[in-house]
Order: C-alpha cells, then structure tokens, then sequence
C-alpha cells in the first residue's frame, strides 16, 4: 500500500463543559428514576446487564476507541477479573466482597499488561493473535485446574450473597444500586482520566504512534497503560456479571461471543466516547428483546429460538457495516445531533459547527 | 520414534487443511488489503448449500456450479455494499466490517439450510495407508493433493496470467492501478470470487472429515495464527506455516496434554504465533512494509 493507513476512525471527545452537566444529571437519574418505576424485570434482566456491558465497553474503548490496540480478548479479562475476585473473596480472610472485587480487577490489570506486551513490537491486527491468545488461554486454564472453580465438578461456581455494609443487597433492586454504584464512580473516573495527560497521550499514540513518540510521548508505557486500565475496568464489569447479574459463572460464559458483543456494544455506541458505551450496551440488549417482540408479534406465536438467534445475527452485522459506513461515530453522534437541534430550539445552547472531517 | 514421525506427518497432514483456509485470506488480503474475517462463514455457507443441494439430489458438479455461483454474486454484493463505500478507510474499520459479514453469513445459511449435522461423502476413503513405513490416513494424502494442486493452480494464475498481474497491481498501488486503466471494482469481485472458490474447495474436505455443520465456520480462528507465521501475502508461506502448525498441534496434543492438561490444541497455534511475532514481525515470507511520514 502507498498511502498511509487512515487512523482508525473516532468520535471527537465531548466538549468537557457539556459533559460535566450531563454526567451527573444521568448518574442522578439513573439512581431515581427506575426506583419509580421499577419492576424485578427491569432490573434484574435489562438494567443491571447495560450497566455492566456499558462497563466492559468503557474498558475495551479505553484500549481501542482511545489508544487505537484493537483486542478480541475482552471476555478473557473478565473471566480473569470474575474468578480472581470469586478465589480472593473465598480464600483471603478479611477481603469481603467490595474489595475483592477491586483487588480482583487489577489481577485482570496484571494478565492486561502481560497479554499487552507483544503491543511493544506489533501494532494494527497482528495484535489481535495476542488477545485472541488470551481468549482462548484463560478459559482453558480455569476450567483445567480445580483449584480455581473451588473443586466444582461442574466447573460452575455460585456467587455468595450481595451484602454491603451490613444492608442486604440480594434482591434485584438492591443488585442494581450496587452495580449502579461501581459503574458510576468508575466512569467518572475513567471521564477525568481521559481529559489528563495520560489521555490525551493514549489519543495520539491512536492518531499517529510515530508523532506521538517525536512529541516524547512514551509510547510503550502509554500502551501498557491503556492494557492495565482497559483490564481492569473489564475484570471489574466481570465480577459484576458473575455476582451482581447471574450469581453464578463459569469460564465458558466468557468466550468469543462475549468479547464480539462487547466490541460490538463500542462500534454501535462509537469508538471514543463515554456516553456511547451506555447507548451501545442499551441497544444490545435491547435488540434481541426488540426483535423477538416483533417477530412473535408478526407471526402470532413465539418464535423458534434458533430462527430468532440467526436473525438476530443477521441484523446485528447488517447494522455493524451499516455504521461503519454511515455513522461511524455510533449512536453517540446520533443522539449528539438530535440534542443539539433540540436545545438549539429552546435556546439553551448555539448550535456547534459540525467538525471538520 | 516411528510413532512420534506418525504424529507428525498426520499433523503436518491436516494443517495443510489449515493452510487452505489461509489461502482466501491471503488472496484476499493481497488484492484489497482487507483481512477478511468472513472466510470461515464463507466456508459454512459454501458447504452447507453444496450439502443440500447434493441431499436433494442436485448432480455433483452441477450443485458445484450452483454453489459457486452464489458466492461470486456474494463477490458483487460484498464489493457494492461492503468495500466500495468503505474504501479509503482504515483496515481495521475494514476487519470489523467483514466481522460484519460473517455475522450475515452465519444467520443466513442456518436460516436458508437448518442447523443440523450434516454427512458429505466425497468418494474419498479414510483408510490406514502405509506409506514408507508409517501408517497415515487415505483422506489426508487426498485431501493434500488436491489443496496442493490447487495451491499450485494459484501460484500460477496470480504469477503468470494478466488478471493475476493485475491483481498485484491494484494491491500494489490502488492509485497507479486505476491511472492505467485497471478496474478497482473489477479486480476486487474476482479476488472475493476466487476467494469464495477457494472456500468451497475447504467447506467440502472440511465438511467431508468432519461433518458440515456450525463448528466449520470457526476454522477461521485456526487459519489465523497460520497467517500470521506465514505472512499475510505469501501463498507459500502460508503453506509452510501450516504444516508447522498442525504438526505442532498435534504433538502438542500427544506430548505436553497428559502433563498440563487436555485441550492444548486451542491455544497452542496461538502461542506459537506469538513466538513468531515477537521474532520476526511480518512473518516467514511476509513482505517488509513501510511507513513514510
């Protein structure tokens, strides 16, 4: 090839001033609003999974939408995060559950750097036969060793009881405020981090790694550093899976589909972006509810679940090449646009000149 | 020893199959510079309508014809809808966009053609054969004939012939290509055409030792690593890298399974592709590439 590879391509960063409106208000919403109207339903099956996979989204953007290391290993680092915490909360005394889910999100930190490396010496999708390593590594190992599923013939382990601070958080509700609670700090901080140094070096070394370095960005570091934090935020989003969502896991939860979905929940929302990886994982788990609705509706009966998960693919890759052809900053720019007009009518802001491409 | 070379030669046997699912990449790759995730449900969807059509007593060659000429009018659709609006993007939009695809193709063959197993008798026997002195598989000598001919039949369209000439033009420089006249469009249907026969060819070897079902669109995760030893633009090279490949799964398998555990074989390639990739960045025979700022 002659010409340079165009960088990958990524939403502009939302201008901070917005951003430190909307941030709180949704924080604020989100733990009032489903209170009101919330049923078990709703928590347990639609709002405590977008949480989550808006997390590992946050973790895997952090890697690819802001640093530019493509990874296929995603659900990897949340197998790791996931048994790390379940193997620390069982076995450390005096860890419950709070601060082995933490410690257990930078064990997937540690696994991050390691399986990170190789981005030292490759880059583009050579570097995907390193994560891919990882995706088909760690499941294998948990599910090779006893040790690690505490003897489980099955290979399953049961997640022990939600408790915080002496409130007994074990019924749906409860699930989603303390999923709620570790999504939302995380997020701001993961907000302010992007906004430091560190973030903006993560963005050039995506733009252009051979600037960056001439700028005297360390670049290794500045990966190795994307890998930890992408890691860690996705071992935490797999603790929270494990015991916040399923109450149970086993490695094989954790395999290819997952971190396809999780790459997906980032390419829809849109690479580079905070709020798109709420609106990807809504529309993610929202779409097969979406789709079996209108099937069953269509045909007058449910749906054979087997026909239903082969449209549910077909309509999930129709829809991933038609954002990245039409919109490829996801449906955060979608929902950009539609906000803009409208507070443009009530005269709360100017409307912004759209970036030049 | 006479079983350890046994272990080897079967393994070195079967990743010749790998190295056939490497070779759409690589054609792929070469002329349009997309790595095309897509090749392992390209080779479901081949298989699975070959298979039927056959089962409803369709002739061979002409459920052959039929099936190929489904994936080149997928060659056009793929080119119209996929690559043209998206090119002058960056390869790794391009990579999602076929992740894409095989989504499509995946729902699309199971919805056309079910979910069941199904049995494909190529006429090929699967008998123990001796060949000096050690005991081998009937179907695996077949099977690496014909993906050496074929490799062979490659090597020569894409070396000797004008449309292989102009295959490595438009990989070459897009932008010199179309000053001279060659058709982007044009040379990137019949790279995925080939591609797409190449698929058929794997899809029925494949779907004949072990079944045509779901599992083969996930051969694309075996060819990767093979690429990446191999080097994404060399047809020769993906070749060796799969021996290597399946001669060191396999005894990886025999030798280092009883002591660290079964299953060895579904990350080794990877590992092993690690190793190379640390050693030598763009593979055996991968062409060097440079950056010019």
């Amino acid at each position: 090839m002659a010409s340079l590879p165009a960088p990958i391509s990524v939403a502009p960063s939302e201008p901070p001033r917005a951003g430190a409106i909307v941030l709180p208000v949704a924080i604020v919403a989100a733990a009032i609003v489903p209170f009101a109207i919330g049923s078990d339903y709703l928590f347990g099956a639609v709002l405590v999974p977008i949480l989550i996979l808006s997390l590992a989204g946050l973790g895997l953007n952090v890697l690819t939408g802001y640093a530019g290391q493509l990874s296929l290993g995603s659900a990897a680092f949340m197998a790791i995060g996931a048994f790390a915490t379940y193997n620390i909360h069982l076995r450390v005394p005096g860890f419950s559950l709070l601060p082995a889910i933490v410690a257990g999100g930078f064990v997937a930190a540690a696994f991050g750097v390691l399986f990170g490396l190789p981005s030292l010496r490759v880059k583009g999708f050579y570097l995907i036969a390193s994560t891919l390593a990882a995706q088909f590594f760690v499941p294998w190992l948990l599910s090779q060793y006893g040790w690690f599923t505490n003897g489980s013939a099955s290979g399953v382990i049961t997640a022990p009881p939600l408790t915080l601070a002496g409130f007994d958080l074990d019924n749906p509700a409860g699930r989603y405020a303390y999923t709620l609670g570790i999504v939302a700090v995380l997020t701001v901080l993961v907000r302010n981090l992007i906004d430091s140094p560190t973030g903006r070096a993560w963005m050039a070394v995506r733009d252009m790694d051979l600037a960056a370095a001439a700028l005297g960005i360390p670049l290794g570091r500045a990966k190795l550093l994307a890998f930890a934090v992408s890691s860690f935020l996705l071992g935490i989003a797999g603790s929270l899976w494990a015991f916040t969502y399923l109450g149970t896991v086993e490695p094989a939860g954790f395999d290819l589909d997952r971190s396809f979905q999780i790459l997906f929940v980032i390419i829809l929302g849109g690479l580079g972006s905070i709020r798109g990886n709420f609106l990807g994982a809504a529309f993610v788990v929202l779409l097969p509810v979406a789709l079996s609705v209108i099937g069953g509706a269509i045909v007058g009966s449910t749906l054979d679940p087997a026909l239903l998960e082969n449209a549910q693919k077909i309509v999930f890759g129709a829809l991933i090449i038609f954002f990245l052809v039409a919109e490829p900053d996801g449906l955060t720019k979608l929902l950009g646009h539609a906000l803009r007009t409208r507070s443009s009518w009530i005269g709360l802001t100017k409307p912004r000149q759209l970036e030049q491409p | 020893m006479q079983f350890f070379l046994e272990v080897l030669v079967a393994g070195a046997l079967s990743g010749v199959m790998y190295a056939l699912v490497a070779i759409g990449f690589v054609l792929i790759y070469r002329a349009s510079g997309v790595f095309n995730f897509a090749q392992g449900s390209m080779i479901l969807f081949a298989a699975l309508t070959f298979v039927n059509l056959v089962e409803r007593g369709v002739p061979f060659w002409l459920a052959f014809g039929a099936t190929l000429l489904l994936l080149i009018a997928a060659a056009f659709a793929i080119e119209r809808f996929v690559l043209r609006p998206l090119s002058n993007r960056s390869v790794i939009t391009l990579f999602l966009a076929t992740l894409g695809l095989s989504y499509i193709f995946e729902g699309l063959s199971q919805i056309a053609w079910g979910t069941q197993v199904h049995a494909l008798d190529l006429g090929i026997s699967d008998d123990p054969v001796s060949v000096a002195g050690l005991s081998l598989s009937s179907f695996d000598i077949a099977a690496t004939a014909i993906a050496g001919s074929l490799v062979v039949i490659l090597a020569l369209v894409t070396g000797k012939t004008n449309l292989g000439l102009s295959l490595r033009a438009v990989a070459a420089d897009p932008l010199a290509a179309l000053s001279i006249g060659l058709r982007l469009e044009r040379v990137t249907v019949i790279a995925w055409s080939l591609a797409g026969f190449v698929a058929l060819v794997a899809g029925l070897i494949w779907g004949a030792r072990s079944g045509v079902q779901f599992s083969l669109s996930l051969i694309v995760l075996k060819a990767l690593p093979v690429l990446i030893i191999g080097g994404f633009t060399s047809i020769g090279g993906v070749i060796v890298a799969g021996v290597l490949v399946g001669a060191g799964e396999n005894l990886a398998a025999i030798y280092l399974g009883p002591t660290i555990g079964n299953g060895v074989e579904g990350w080794f390639a990877y590992g092993l592709a690690l190793v190379f990739l640390m050693a030598r960045p763009t593979g055996l025979f991968g062409q060097r590439t440079w950056a010019r700022i």
